[in-house]
């Protein structure tokens, strides 16, 4: 199994304004967001960055993605540095996080051709991915549409298919049920296994410990911007169910829960 | 691939403000806007001023005398009643009323005391009190009529010498000229500001927009290119801008004939020829060019579109400052270094083309300059897109 994801120390910090440090009553002035994170992805599986919210878990994706820089550490995805090569990384995933919208003026055949093009996939391939993609998610008889006048569902769906336009390696996924129905949060777990199954590398990030127990080969729980567990779902878990587990380990390194 | 990531934003943008309608009308509002607004200022300010053509106002007159019964028969189209002096309160009251245009009292025996008034002797001038009302538009143009009447049969009286009294054309500017130094002071401030707001009308939209929308992150996770995105939209922003402007400027030419009524028949924008307006496309370009983007890093800052159109205030002055440049005359500067600075270059090359002074090698730096600042601008603009407190600040 080859290694396709390797993640080096990725440091990032964050400089609080004045009225942030009034409302959280402190002094420092930076807040590590993630703290010397290391961990790996192989070809073919799921790995999930499982913790609660505000553990750094979307900023260490955002890294991942290029989108933002670490202040130190690097990560490689299929060989890529995201710190020196980021247009190469930016080619070998697929990021989709509720952050990125759609512009909603366009129809979703627009969007297909507009991102295809933008990652530079040849005219024909794109016609036969657009097929096999809009009939899977049933887009096809909302291909020219607005995306203005999309159900929310559809939206996700049509934001699913465009960031993975170009039939990307690695696939970088924040929090991917959040928000979606529970028909439409089913074709998506549904569609990530069949992508692992194609041999693709997925990364999620999630608070829901059901999505980890069902999609998820291999976990990393990120506390407070460190990786305080990282292993495969088994040894995780430790015959324990995963919820039981993560507040155990969540004592051990926070404290009770209040 | 590298010019592919251009066109394709290329395309994008301007299918996003050409196919939705409210946006192409937004673009061309403007230009029918001024040209609706302009048509009727003018048509306002003709009424204001001017009476119906076959209006007969009526004067009432205490004391006419024969001399002046004369002259108003000669010139015609007056109704001229003689009253006698006990009517004159009155008259006064019906002028005030305005049921009567005008109310002249001569003194007794006018001519005579005309006649053998002499200016040397110091003593007072025979007085004709002439009564009207300036609300009333027939009562006040009755009044001038009246007045350069007298003033005229005064000039007669007394004529010692005249001026341009022969059939020769004395006011030696060529047509060409005198429109020539009309059109430089007025056309470069409106071009400036058409563009400015062409300009304004879309970039906040296309950058700022996109910025809280969200949308402009999906694009930078693909692998194209952060400068083929800011060539890209700046290009086409500059498409729509021009349009825009063009808009604008349709209009205003279009209103003007109606806007500045008799005056206009001396102006035309037929002394121009096709050279002349190359060169004022060349520079039109290139402002455009370097106001967009001007106007995108300004717009890239703003969180909002509302933001950016806050940032973009102060350029609005200085745009609008250095066009009111152009009306202080004098033709287009010779020194070279004027055609250095940003914006004021524009101003200069445009009184040049209008005002026929065009300083050749000043417009050619302006323009490298122009493509010089684009550029540097452009490099900029990729940096803050680069930049993820910048592009992502909320």
């Amino acid at each position: 199994m080859k290694e396709l994801l390797q993640v080096q120390g990725l440091t990032k910090t964050f400089r609080l304004s004045a009225k942030q440090q009034k409302l959280e009553k402190t002094k420092e002035k930076v807040r590590t967001a993630v703290n010397n994170l290391s961990f790996t992805a192989n070809e073919g599986e799921i790995f999930g960055l499982l913790g609660p919210n505000g553990a750094g878990k979307t900023t260490t994706l955002r890294m991942l993605a290029t989108l933002i820089r670490p202040d130190s550490g690097d990560a490689i995805l299929d060989g890529a540095s995201v710190v020196k090569e980021p247009d190469k990384v930016r080619g070998k995933i697929g990021f989709l996080t509720s952050e990125l919208k759609l512009e909603e003026f366009f129809t979703p055949n627009y969007l297909f051709d507009f991102f295809s093009t933008l990652h530079g996939v040849p005219p024909q391939v794109r016609q036969q991915r657009r097929e096999v993609l809009f009939a899977r998610f049933g887009i096809d008889r909302f291909a020219e549409v607005k995306v203005a006048d999309l159900s929310t569902g559809m939206k996700q769906k049509v934001s699913l298919v465009v960031s993975i336009v170009h039939d990307p390696d690695i696939i970088i996924f924040d929090e991917p049920t959040n928000g979606l129905d529970v028909l439409t949060a089913r074709v998506v777990t549904d569609f990530l296994q069949e992508l692992r199954d194609q041999g693709k590398t997925i990364i999620v990030s999630t608070h829901i410990f059901s999505l980890v127990e069902k999609l998820c080969d291999r976990v990393g729980i990120i506390i407070d911007g460190r990786m305080v567990c990282c292993d495969t779902l088994e040894g995780v878990r430790q015959g324990k169910s995963l919820e039981d587990r993560f507040f155990d380990i969540y004592r051990e390194t926070v404290g009770d829960v209040e | 691939m590298k010019s592919n990531g251009i066109v394709a934003i290329m395309r994008k943008e301007l299918a996003r403000f050409f196919g939705d309608k409210r946006m192409v009308v937004s673009i061309l509002l403007p230009g029918v806007l001024i040209y609706v607004m302009y048509s009727f200022m003018g048509q306002a300010m003709g009424s204001l001023y001017g009476v119906e053509e076959d209006y007969v106002p009526t004067v009432q007159v205490v004391n006419l005398p024969e001399s002046v019964s004369a002259l108003v028969e000669a010139s015609g189209g007056v109704n001229l009643l003689e009253t006698e002096v006990s009517a004159v309160e009155d008259a006064k009251a019906a002028v005030a009323e305005q049921g009567l245009d005008l109310l002249a009292v001569f003194p007794t025996d006018f001519d005579q005391a005309v006649a053998a008034y002499d200016p040397t002797s110091g003593g007072a001038a025979p007085n004709v009190e002439i009564y009207y009302n300036a609300a009333s538009t027939a009562s006040q143009s009755t009044y001038m009529m009246f007045t350069s009447l007298l003033d005229a049969y005064e000039a007669q009286l007394a004529n010692k010498f005249d001026i341009n009294a022969g059939g020769d054309t004395y006011n030696l500017a060529s047509e060409k000229d005198t429109a020539g130094t009309y059109f430089a002071s007025l056309m470069p401030l409106l071009l400036m500001i058409f563009l400015y707001s062409g300009c304004v009308a879309v970039a906040p939209e296309s950058i700022a927009g996109e910025k809280e929308r969200g949308t402009i992150a999906t694009m930078l996770i693909t692998p194209i290119r952060r400068g083929d995105i800011a060539v890209g939209k700046i290009l086409a922003l500059a498409v729509v801008a021009l349009l825009s402007g063009a808009s604008s400027a349709v209009g205003t030419v279009l209103s003007l004939p109606k806007l500045m009524g008799a005056a206009s028949d001396e102006l035309s924008a037929n002394i121009y020829g096709a050279q002349d307006y190359l060169l004022l496309a060349a520079v039109i370009l290139s402002t455009v060019l370097l106001l967009v983007t001007l106007i995108s890093i300004l717009s890239t800052f703003a969180k909002t579109v509302k933001e950016a159109q806050t940032y973009v205030m102060p350029l609005m002055i200085l745009v609008m400052v250095l066009g009111v440049t152009a009306m202080f005359g004098g033709g287009a500067k010779t020194e070279l270094w004027y055609y250095l600075i940003p914006l004021y270059n524009s101003v200069q090359c445009m009184v040049g083309v209008f005002s026929f002074s065009t300083v050749t090698t000043g417009v050619a730096a302006a323009l490298a300059a122009n493509a010089v600042y684009t550029v540097l601008g452009v490099f900029v603009l990729t940096r803050m897109f680069n930049n993820e407190k910048i592009i992502f600040s909320r």
